[in-house]
This record gives structure tokens, C-alpha cells and sequence, in this order.
């Protein structure tokens, strides 16, 4: 989920305001309203604050374990080990007794800084809010444990020294373990100022520490919510309509309740759910329903339909996204013109885990087991389906087998099927909600499908003399409760990032937008926008630096002279790539795509993406992921991503 | 009933002889290092090893397995598996790592079979293993490394 | 002494004359055997030819293919990709048999299931082919296998891979004609002489 935090201000939700969004959007609600920590803020050296009490975010075992409980969702970013280490180097940890587990879901503790009394993870946030407070809770744990060895052996807190799980009085020779003062240490009064080590005495910070999670992912012993079980436990698969906004109109049962370990068949708001002793049961189960739909609201167009529908909507004025100078006049007196269309698919986000949670209803509330990554929201809706109170909902949450931004829906989807079939059940046994991978792909909530018309001129001399910017897209925002803060002037800033905050200098720039209408539902993409722009703008870059006669890369620099971490960045990756060299005989082209994130957090060339065919690695931040369903082997197969030939119009499938 | 040996136990199973192994596996001996990722033989999550064979579970059926010696991530053992594991781990090869265990027991098979695997075996052996959080440059290396740990 | 020559006379004309009916059963004599023949040619061209659409049909084309299967009735590339291998079965974690069952398919997974799923050995690459060479390749021992036309019709008849092609599974479209049928098209094919459109 890749929030702009630049177009979100606090702002405070009036009691009236918040009643009114009383439906399962009101968790999104929650998560817009309480947006409060602006990103210019941040860029100013702001600091967000918040508790580092280190009983809150940390056990330390009898047995000198040390247990980071981590407020972020670990779904393959790293960020428990990032949190840990955090917390690690300021404590004095040794490395190798660091774990971690998830935090309740409790958003007084556990919040997301960036994001107000909500805890969530997504956005590029986890490691700049917790940046502070995590060093601070360790620091914060540090010098509790010297109080306590202090107190223990009657000597001055001053002289008294950590290191590696080991604290110890050089004068008199004391020493103890973690293990052996953690009872008295996380009882001492938590210190309300905290000094943090300064950069230079970093000994984990900064350096590649082994993953936490390395070993139980290698051993089979990793838990994702798939793999849980409760006693009584019921698996439901849900039989959704073919077309997105179809209802349910009629259903027989009768065979499905037949098959061997099926227990229930219930009707849900998004299809029929069948319930079963064990999951090969309740895919077949599935597979017996005999359900007919009401198509009347449904989108029934086929994919080329809806895209007539965009180039129809292209020909026509949109909305103003971006104006400055003078780009139809450039276009007039330029000496040379390029043009190209480009469209993208609806994309799905396809984590390795298919979603799948699972619900115990008891008479005092719920208990979820979910690989969570809005806990504040999936407890809002929860309550919400079951007339609960957001405080009587626990959420366990486990690790994740990939999101994507796909777990980050602020409609909790799958949340809200899961308690409706809990629901629909009476609570009557624990429920394992499973999506198959059909589910997962035929689902929605994908990437939207966009398409770009550009027209870009050049002038005698090469230089930019004019672009002309359209873009189509279904809003991601619009009718959303982040509308307020996402859409501006009608203009929904998901389909338009990337492009109108380039930071190419170009002076005479026009760009509009256009808002498709469907009953597909569709959501970020990991990057979000720049799913689709960072491809338009760079291909077009490249083409034009191709018309110009000049090195693509030399092209940018051109175009960044005002933005010196830009350049800064492409410099060292070029360098890195051995751009400008030469290729050995038999090799393809180099080719090399950089999309600059929105956020703060820099882009690291860690992330490569290697083709063997040519010496040259093409490099991208992770935060971008222009075809991320390419594999390697596809990759090896095909010609690598190039900088054009000639200019023409290209469909990207 | 049918017999399934898996990890070097027997166990009896009143289960259909069409039910997938990968079921049976993770939902009746609730060995659940075995991921599901498609159900279609697509992805890998899936592998696992039957007579030393890597297999995918999802798509061999229970009575097809029975009678054969299966192991899973759990039970995988031997020079060829620890010199994999290992490499795995020191590399940090993993990132949400529900790939991995399928990942690790085709790598296991690959390298069981070719002991100096070139970069296009690896292709070709590897092929049937996605891994969505694009972690195929690592498990390359890990393969590489493993491979020569084991000479 | 009239007699025994009578006798003999007798018996020799009896002899010639069952020699003679047996001739006419099976060497017709002049006109009437070049139509039998001629017959047997057109029918067996006219049975290649059905033959030849059965071997055509993804059932089978989809695994006579040089290097890696296609699948489906899209025949589409294999997902995942797999290949030949040096023994038909593929490599490594990708051998055929590591999805594809023995007993049968799988209709959980949509896997077909037959004994020795394979691809067919390299002297068998159907694709591609004019349904004359096609025809060529089938009835050469040298590339059919060592197989002699009966050989051949019992491997259509029995073989139970090829019997697949029939029984693929809900997901798949079976070889449109019935098995019984296709071998009959194989005897008559044998029957005229294997005959082979140009």
C-alpha cells in the first residue's frame, strides 16, 4: 500500500462524521482520517513520537532470549529483522538470542506513527516511523538494565557497561546476563529521556544482518495463517459470481451438502460459502453448488470493450492534472514529434499465500488468525459484521506469504466474508476462510487498467519542447473515504503519480486525466501509480534521448539538473552497471529503468533484477515492480527491455 | 485405508484415493511445511519428495503415493539437503518464504541429480518454482554455493 | 488298367478344381483381383486420412513434439515449462511423472494421468509434418518404434497412454472419434497396404 503522505494532513474526524460512515468502510475512514504525520514533516527532520516503554516491545527470557514484539507486518520485507535490529543496537543485544513475534492488535501501543491511533503497516512507513522509537525503546531497556546491575551490585550506574547480552562492572569484575537480571531490569522505572548511539558506534545498524525468519522458513517450521489449526476447525471456500457486481439468485444445495466432509452451505454477501471438515472437502463441496446469478448490475463488457471505452474517453478533454508553459504550442514549432500509446492490464497481485483467515466466535468476542496488514481495520469491520465492539475482536496476526498491497484493502474483503461466514454459522465452530488461486486471480482489487496517450516534441536542438500528457484509469481513491485527502480537483492521485510530479525538468508540460467507470474492484499495486507511469515516462525518455541523438543516460542528466539526489542516484547506478562499457560479443542490449519513489526512504541498488544476456544488470528500487509477473526464466528467454528503436506506438499486455 | 509413509513413519488414512497427497499431508497429518499455491502442478509450493523423486503434491493422489516412501521439508535430511539448507539460510535467501520449501526440495532434487549445475540446469531444473517475491537471484547463488560445499 | 486311369483323371480334376476355387478365393483371377486391390488402396488412403486427424489432435500431437510438450487444446507452451530429458521423462524436480499420476487423472489438480507419460521418443515428432510424411514415419519400423503393421494397430488398440487420448479427463477434449472406431481405421489402413497420400 503506497500512500502519498504528502497530500495527507491531519485533520480531526468530528463524532458526527465518523457515525456516518457507520458500514464496513468506516475502517478506511478511520485510516484516512486519522492520517497525521505529513510527509514534509518528516523531510524537515520531524520526528514522530510515540511509546518506547520496552515492556511493551520487548521480552527478555530467563534464558537471555530476546523477543522484539514487532508493531509491523512482516510479509517478506524484512521489516521484523529491520525493527530488531533497531532495537538490538541500541540494547546492546547479542544478535544471535534476537527473535520476534507480533504484537496484539492494540493501536494505543502498537500504531503506526505515521498514521495516528492506527496500527497498520504499508506505505513505505514501517521503518521511518519506527526509526526513533525503536532505537528509544532499546536505549530505554539499556539503561533499566544498568539501573538494575547497578542497584544489585551497589555501584554507579556510569561505570557500568553493555554489550552482547552481557552487562558488566569492569572495576569489580561483575558480570551478568540478560537472562539473569531481565525480572529486576524490565520492572526498573522507564526512563523518560533516552540517549541514542551516535552513527559511528553502529555495530548491527548499517551492516547485513542474518534475517530472523531465515531458519523457520528454510525448516518448514514458518506459520502463516494457512497453517494454523483450531480443534472444531471448518474450512470454507466461497463460490463467487464470473462477473464482478453479479448477485446471488438462486441456489440449490442439495448435491454439495452430499459430498463426503461437507458440513454447511451459507449465503454471504459475496457469493455462497461452503463449509467442510477439511479443505480438499470444501473445494469440492464448491464444486457440487448449483448457483445461478442476477447480472443486472454486473460489468458484463470483456476487457477489449472497457478498453474502447478508454480510447473513446482518451479523444476527449479530461481533467486537468498538470499544467505549465506552454505544451500544444510547443508541440507546434517543434522539429520533431513523438508519439506512442501505451496500455496496461488489470493486474492481479497473486502473493504465493492464497488469502485465508480464520475466526473463533466466543460469547466474549473473536479471536482472528490473520496474515494482517491493517490490524485496526480488519478489527473494525470484524465487529462490525458481528455486533461487536471493536475491543472484544483479537487479532493474532501471522506472517504473510507476499501482500503486494493486496492484504492492505482498507474494504478488509476478506475480513468481512470471514465474519460473515462465522456469522451466517452462529459462531458455532472456528471457520478457516481459504481463497484457491482461482479466487485469488478472478478476485479483483487488481491494478486498474490504464492507458496513456503521449506526444512529446523536440526542438532543434534536441530539448524538450513540449509534452502533452493523457492518461485514463479507474480511480483507486474516488468514493473512498481517502478521497478527501487522495483526489484533488476531481484528480485521483494514483493515476497520475509518477507523471506529474516527474522530476525530469520539463517546461512546457500539460497533462489530464480521465476516470473509467466498472464494477471491477481495483486497489494499489505495490507502487501504486508508478505501476504504469515509471514504464510511460522512462520508455519515453529513452526514445526521445533515441531521437535526439543522445545517451539515454546523459539525456536524464540533462533533464535532472535541478534535482541533485536524482541525479546522484542514477549516476551510481550507472556506475554500478557498467554503463558506457562495452558488451561482450553475443550479448543483448543493457537496458536500464529507475523510477524515483515518492517517499523518503532512499532507494537502495540492492534490489537487482540480473538478465544473463547481458553484462549490464538492470537495476530498480523495490518499491517498483513494472512486470513483476515476469519470471526469470521468461526473462532469460525474451529480448531484455531496451531502449527503443523508433518511436511508435507500443501496447505494453 | 490407505498406508502412507511419510518421514520414515507409517500412517494409516481413511481418505479417498483421489485426494490430493498435499491434503492429506497438511489437513490429516497437519504437516504444514508443504505450502499450497495453485493446486495445478503451476507454482511448487507444493514439492515434496516421493522415493527420492521430487513430486508435487497437490497434483499426485493419495493413492498414488501410498506405499512409497514421501518426505517433506520436515524430514528432509542428508548431505544434499544440509548443504541446500544452509546455504539457503546463509545467503538469507528467503523473503515472505512461502515459496521456500518447495523451492528447497526441487533444489535438493536438482542438485541430487547434477552435483555442478550450470546456470541454465538451474533454469531448467528450477523452472517449475515460482517465487513471487523475486527471490531467483539468491536461490541461484544458494544453489551455486551449496554445490560447492558438497565437493 | 482304364480304371485306375479314369481314377486318377478324376482325382486330378477334382484336385485342380479345389485348387482352382481356392484360387479364385484368394487370387481373384484377372479383372476381378486388380478391384479387390484397387479397393483396398482407396479405402486404406480414405482410412489414412481419418487416421491421420486422430494423430493430429492435441491428445497426441500435444506429446510428439521434439522438445517439450504443448498442452491443452490450445496447445499451448507446457506451463511449467519442462523438456525431453535424456529418457523421454523429463529433468530433474521436473520429470513427468512428478505431476502426473499412473492411475489416472487428477481432477482436483486438472492433471492428466496415464502409465508412462512421456514424451514420444524423437523418432516420432509429429509436428510439422504433411499428413503424407506423417503417414511415412507411422509405417516405418526404423521410426514407428520397430513396430510391424499388426504391431502398430496393437499399439493403438492397447497401449494405455494412447488409450488416454480418449479418457483425458472433464477439463479436455477427447479424440473426437470412438477408440473402436480408430482401430478399425488402423486395420483397414493396414488391410489396403498401408497407403500414403503423396
Amino acid at each position: 500500500m503506497r500512500v502519498n503522505l504528502a497530500k495527507l494532513h491531519a485533520f480531526d474526524s468530528s463524532r458526527r462524521e465518523f457515525l456516518k460512515s457507520a458500514t464496513v468502510t468506516a475502517g478506511a475512514f478511520v485510516l484516512g482520517a486519522h492520517v497525521s504525520f505529513p510527509k514534509e514533516a518528516l523531510a524537515q527532520g520531524a520526528v514522530p513520537q510515540g511509546v518506547f516503554d520496552p515492556n511493551v516491545f520487548l521480552n527478555i527470557g530467563a534464558d537471555n532470549s530476546v523477543t522484539l514484539i514487532s508493531k509491523h507486518f512482516e510479509m517478506g520485507q524484512g521489516v521484523a529483522t529491520g525493527l530488531a535490529t533497531l532495537v538490538a543496537e541500541e540494547l546492546g543485544a547479542d544478535w544471535s538470542t534476537v527473535r520476534f513475534e507480533f504484537a496484539p492488535n492494540n493501536p494505543k501501543l502498537y500504531n503506526n506513527l505515521l498514521f495516528g491511533p492506527v496500527m497498520a503497516t504499508g506505505g513505505t512507513t514501517s521503518m521511518a516511523n519506527s526509526w526513533e522509537q525503536m532505537r528509544q525503546v532499546g536505549a530505554a531497556a539499556r539503561m533499566m538494565f544498568i539501573a538494575a546491575a547497578a542497584a544489585k551490585w551497589n555501584v554507579s550506574a556510569a561505570e557500568i557497561e553493555v554489550e552482547k547480552g552481557v552487562v558488566s562492572h569492569g572495576r569489580s569484575g561483575r558480570r551478568a546476563t540478560f537472562g539473569e537480571l531481565a525480572a529486576d531490569a524490565m520492572r526498573a522505572p522507564v526512563p523518560t529521556d533516552v540517549a541514542l548511539k551516535p552513527a559511528k558506534d553502529w555495530k548491527l545498524i548499517g551492516t547485513r544482518v542474518p534475517r530472523l525468519d531465515s531458519v523457520a522458513k528454510t525448516m518448514g517450521t514458518a506459520v502463516f495463517a494457512f497453517d494454523v489449526r483450531r480443534p472444531g476447525m471448518l474450512t470454507a471456500v466461497v463460490k463467487r459470481p464470473e462477473l464482478f457486481g453479479a448477485k446471488v439468485a438462486s441456489l440449490d444445495a442439495a448435491e454439495a451438502k452430499q459430498v463426503d466432509g461437507v458440513v454447511d452451505v451459507v449465503q454471504i454477501s459475496t457469493g455462497v460459502a461452503v463449509l467442510a471438515t477439511d479443505t480438499w472437502a470444501a473445494m469440492r463441496g464448491r464444486e457440487a453448488l448449483k448457483v445461478t446469478w442476477d447480472t443486472s448490475q454486473a460489468e458484463t463488457r470483456s476487457t477489449a470493450e472497457i478498453l474502447e471505452e478508454y480510447r473513446r474517453l482518451a479523444g476527449g478533454q479530461g481533467l486537468p492534472a498538470a499544467s505549465r508553459g506552454d505544451a500544444a504550442g510547443g508541440l507546434v514549432h517543434a522539429a520533431k514529434i513523438l508519439e506512442a500509446e501505451f496500455t496496461f492490464p488489470y493486474l492481479a497481485h497473486a502473493p504465493m499465500e492464497p488469502l485465508n483467515c480464520i475466526i473463533e466466535v466466543r460469547g466474549d468476542g473473536a479471536e482472528i488468525w490473520s496474515g494482517c496488514q491493517l490490524q485496526s481495520i480488519d478489527q473494525l469491520v470484524a465487529a462490525q459484521v458481528l455486533g461487536l465492539k471493536p475491543e472484544q475482536i483479537k487479532i493474532n496476526t501471522l506472517l504473510g506469504g507476499g501482500s503486494f498491497g493486496r492484504r492492505g484493502n482498507p474494504l478488509a474483503d476478506w475480513t468481512v466474508e470471514l465474519a460473515e461466514v462465522a456469522k451466517a454459522i452462529k459462531g458455532r465452530a472456528p471457520v478457516h476462510l481459504v481463497w484457491t488461486r482461482e479466487d485469488d486471480l478472478k478476485g479483483g482489487f487488481y491494478r486498474p487498467m490504464v492507458l496513456h496517450r503521449v506526444k512529446v516534441g523536440l526542438d532543434s536542438k534536441g530539448s524538450i519542447a513540449g509534452w502533452q500528457h493523457t492518461i485514463v484509469s479507474q480511480p483507486i481513491f474516488v468514493g473512498t473515504p481517502f478521497e478527501r485527502t487522495a483526489v484533488k480537483n476531481g484528480v485521483d492521485h494514483s493515476s497520475v503519480e509518477g507523471v506529474v510530479d516527474t522530476p525530469y525538468a520539463i517546461a512546457d508540460f500539460s497533462v489530464d486525466v480521465h476516470d473509467a467507470k466498472s464494477a471491477v474492484p481495483v486497489l494499489w499495486w505495490r507502487s501504486v501509480g508508478h505501476s504504469h507511469t515509471a514504464h510511460v515516462m522512462e520508455t519515453m525518455i529513452d526514445e526521445l534521448a533515441q531521437l535526439a541523438g543522445q545517451d539515454p543516460v546523459a539525456f536524464r542528466l540533462g533533464l535532472l539538473a535541478q534535482q541533485p539526489r536524482d541525479a546522484a542516484v542514477l549516476r551510481l547506478a550507472t556506475q554500478k552497471a557498467g554503463w558506457g562499457g562495452a558488451l561482450p560479443r553475443g550479448r543483448g542490449e543493457a537496458s536500464l529503468i529507475i523510477t524515483r519513489s515518492t517517499h523518503a526512504s532512499p532507494w537502495s541498488p540492492k534490489s537487482r533484477w540480473p538478465d544473463r544476456r547481458s553484462k549490464s544488470t538492470a537495476s530498480s528500487p523495490p518499491s517498483t515492480a513494472v512486470w513483476p509477473s515476469i519470471r526469470m526464466s521468461s526473462l532469460r528467454k525474451s529480448r531484455a527491455p531496451s531502449a527503443s528503436r523508433s518511436p511508435r506506438p507500443c501496447a505494453i499486455k | 485405508m490407505i498406508t502412507l509413509n511419510v518421514n520414515g513413519r507409517s500412517h494409516e488414512l481413511d481418505v479417498s484415493p483421489e485426494m490430493p497427497l498435499l491434503w492429506a499431508l497438511r489437513d490429516r497429518l497437519n504437516l504444514t511445511g508443504t505450502k499450497f499455491g495453485c493446486g495445478h502442478a503451476m507454482c511448487g509450493a507444493c514439492v515434496v519428495h516421493i522415493d527420492g523423486q521430487a513430486a508435487r503434491s497437490c497434483s499426485i493422489m493419495t493413492g498414488e503415493a501410498a506405499g512409497k516412501s514421501i518426505t517433506t521439508i520436515e524430514g528432509v535430511s542428508g548431505k544434499v539437503a544440509d548443504a541446500v539448507i544452509q546455504a539457503w539460510q546463509r545467503l538469507d535467501v528467503v523473503q515472505c518464504g512461502y515459496c521456500q520449501s518447495g523451492q528447497i526440495m526441487s533444489a535438493i532434487t536438482l542438485l541430487t541429480g547434477n552435483a555442478k549445475p550450470t546456470d541454465d540446469d538451474i533454469d531448467v531444473g528450477m523452472e517449475g518454482n515460482i517465487c513471487r517475491c523475486g527471490t531467483y537471484a539468491r536461490i541461484r547463488q544458494a544453489i551455486h554455493e551449496a554445490a560447492k560445499a558438497l565437493v | 488298367m482304364k480304371n485306375e486311369r479314369t481314377d486318377a483323371r478324376t482325382a486330378t480334376v477334382i484336385i485342380v478344381g479345389l485348387l482352382s476355387a481356392t484360387a479364385v478365393m484368394l487370387w481373384p483371377s484377372g479383372s476381378s483381383q486388380s478391384q479387390t486391390q484397387a479397393a483396398g488402396h482407396a479405402e486404406s488412403l480414405a482410412a489414412w486420412e481419418k487416421i491421420a486427424a486422430v494423430l493430429q489432435h492435441p491428445r497426441c500431437l500435444n506429446c510428439h513434439q521434439p522438445d517439450s510438450p504443448l498442452q491443452g487444446d490450445m496447445r499451448r507452451p507446457h506451463i511449467p515449462h519442462v523438456v525431453r530429458g535424456p529418457d523421454n521423462h523429463g529433468v530433474g524436480a521436473m520429470r513427468c511423472g512428478n505431476c502426473h499420476n499412473e492411475m489416472g487423472n487428477n481432477v482436483t489438480s486438472r492433471t492428466p494421468g496415464a502409465p508412462h507419460w512421456a514424451l514420444a521418443p524423437v523418432s516420432m515428432l509429429w509436428q510439422g509434418l504433411s499428413v503424407g510424411d506423417l503417414c511415412r514415419m507411422l509405417k516405418d519400423p526404423a521410426l514407428n518404434g520397430k513396430r510391424s503393421p499388426e504391431a502398430l494397430i496393437e499399439h493403438m488398440a492397447g497401449d494405455p497412454l494412447v488409450g488416454w487420448g480418449w479418457n483425458p479427463g472433464p477439463a479436455l477434449e477427447p479424440v473426437p472419434i470412438p477408440h473402436t472406431a480408430f482401430v478399425e481405421l488402423m486395420k483397414v489402413w493396414v488391410a489396403g497396404g498401408m497407403a500414403c497420400p503423396t
